[in-house]
């Protein structure tokens, strides 16, 4: 396996995983992993339901945590600090390492209390002048000022549902992550909202480190510059994007993104 | 490689490929056919036979057209991927190389009618043993297309060095008869012009053979695979 001989990260890594594995109970859902994720490009988990590219991006900021049967082996460092030490602050992480689900998930408050929300639980904000423009920024960030800057304190969960998903990435963005990870994020929006969503992907580029897991293999060509491929628990191949989808290495990468998977 | 062992899950797009290959090979056997009939109309001056060479060249042309259509179509709607995907842009570049293949045909058939049957050059004799040498370069590259066998595209590379040996082989000859015969000098460039085409047959036969390789193995031939430059350094 590819993953078996990746042992030293390359210098801009954000994180780090190797030789992941996680248990739901008896059950091994990923066997032994291992991945660098960067600053500079959009990484895409690909593959088939149930090859466990969401389970393991979930164990990029411990949202496993939450399923008691769930367990994970190995490490995922992130800046070089293990996120699975007794020292980590589970909370603190998730502020760090955002995460974008795939059904827009606002809160049931205001547009501006959505994006406030974590600046103020994080104590982030020092005074309302200071909240406010953390909420401006990451709207603006986000794509979505112009449209709601006129009706900030109408309920979040009126906007379609692009402008929803996008409010969730404004709110992840408001507690100046480091890595963004997007679990099938636009697998709920129509091909407009879904453009703008990627046109969004491109411009966070480069601030901060983006993980996306998606079924659309022609998504994962448009946003990310590397792919990995997943399939029945484990990380098949890793690489450019651009190699990927016109010569990968492996039978299995090929059989899937063309189209003869099963 | 085992291309088309499995197929896809949707099924209507392996019909597509099908469909296309199919295309290829009717428009690489008639491009071949079309280099064979004009060299035969050449050598027993068979003005009807050239004509069909050229009013045949049409058809090669409306082929091209059909295979582009159908390339940009199946990338627009199935969206392919890898391997499907350099077969794709293959066969459109395949379809434009083939369509030069039959002009250089069409060009030769239309010669036979301006060339003095009467003049024997015996400096073209070599020209039908180098029009069977083309010939067979675009016959194997079709055969490495329809196999997808990257081996045999090397091969079709290396052997065009066959054809422009050839051609200097000829050129040489043809320049030094006409200097000693200036009474033949109209042909002998007919015949010159001819053994040019045959050359560039060839060079497109390698151009196929080299799209071949690339969606075999996704990647391209190096140079050291490639054949020569025709012209050596002393051809003209």
């Amino acid at each position: 396996m590819v993953t078996k001989f990746m042992t030293e990260s390359a210098p801009n890594t954000k994180m780090s995983a190797r030789d992941v594995k996680v248990f739901y109970g008896e059950k091994q859902a990923i066997n032994g992993v291992s991945i660098d994720i960067d600053m500079d490009n959009v990484v895409a988990f690909i593959g088939p339901s149930g090859c466990g590219k969401s389970t393991f991006l979930r164990t990029l900021n411990r949202m496993n945590d939450t399923i008691a049967s769930a367990r994970v082996e190995g490490d995922i460092t992130l800046d070089g600090e293990n996120i699975y030490s007794s020292k980590m602050d589970v909370v603190q992480l998730r502020a760090r390492v955002g995460m974008v689900f795939q059904k827009p998930n606002p809160f049931p408050k205001s547009i501006y209390d959505n994006v406030a929300y974590g600046p103020r639980i994080h104590g982030l904000a020092p005074n309302k002048a200071e909240l406010d423009q953390i909420v401006e920024n990451s709207l603006v960030r986000a794509g979505l000022w112009n449209e709601v800057k006129d009706r900030l304190t109408e309920s979040g969960t009126a906007l379609s549902g692009g402008q929803q998903q996008r409010l969730c990435i404004a709110r992840a963005i408001a507690v100046d992550p480091e890595v963004i990870l997007m679990d099938e994020p636009c697998s709920a929006l129509d091909p407009i909202a879904t453009a703008k969503i990627e046109e969004l992907i491109h411009e966070l580029r480069g601030r901060y480190a983006i993980v996306i897991v998606t079924h659309n293999m022609q998504q994962a060509a448009r946003v990310s510059q590397k792919t990995a491929f997943f399939h029945l628990g484990n990380m098949v191949e890793y690489g450019d994007t651009s190699d990927i989808f016109t010569n990968p290495r492996e039978e299995r990468t090929r059989d899937y993104i063309t189209g003869r998977y099963g | 490689m085992n291309h088309g062992q499995n197929e896809h899950t949707l099924k209507a797009f392996d019909g597509d490929l099908i469909t296309l290959r199919g295309l290829i090979a009717e428009i690489g056997g008639r491009a071949e056919k079309a280099v064979e009939g004009a060299m035969m109309a050449l050598a027993n001056n068979d003005l009807e036979l050239a004509h069909q060479v050229v009013e045949g060249d049409k058809r090669i042309d409306a082929l091209e057209e059909q295979i582009d259509r159908m390339v940009i179509q199946t990338i627009a709607l199935r969206a392919p991927m890898a391997d499907d995907l350099r077969e794709l842009v293959a066969a459109l570049k395949i379809s434009g190389v083939v369509e030069r293949i039959g002009d250089y045909a069409k060009n030769i058939a239309k010669r036979v009618a301006l060339i003095d049957a009467s003049q024997h050059i015996e400096a073209a004799r070599m020209l039908p043993a180098m029009a069977d040498a083309t010939r067979q370069l675009v016959d194997d590259a079709f055969t490495a297309f329809a196999r997808r066998d990257a081996d045999l595209a090397v091969a079709v590379c290396a052997q065009d060095k066959t054809v422009d040996d050839f051609y200097n082989s000829i050129f040489r000859a043809l320049i030094a008869h006409m200097i000693e015969n200036p009474e033949h000098v109209g042909a002998g460039t007919h015949l010159l012009f001819i053994a040019k085409n045959l050359e560039r047959i060839g060079d497109h036969a390698t151009n196929v053979s080299e799209m071949v390789y690339f969606a075999v193995t996704g990647q391209s031939m190096n140079e050291r695979e490639r054949g020569d430059d025709a012209l050596a350094p002393n051809a003209d």
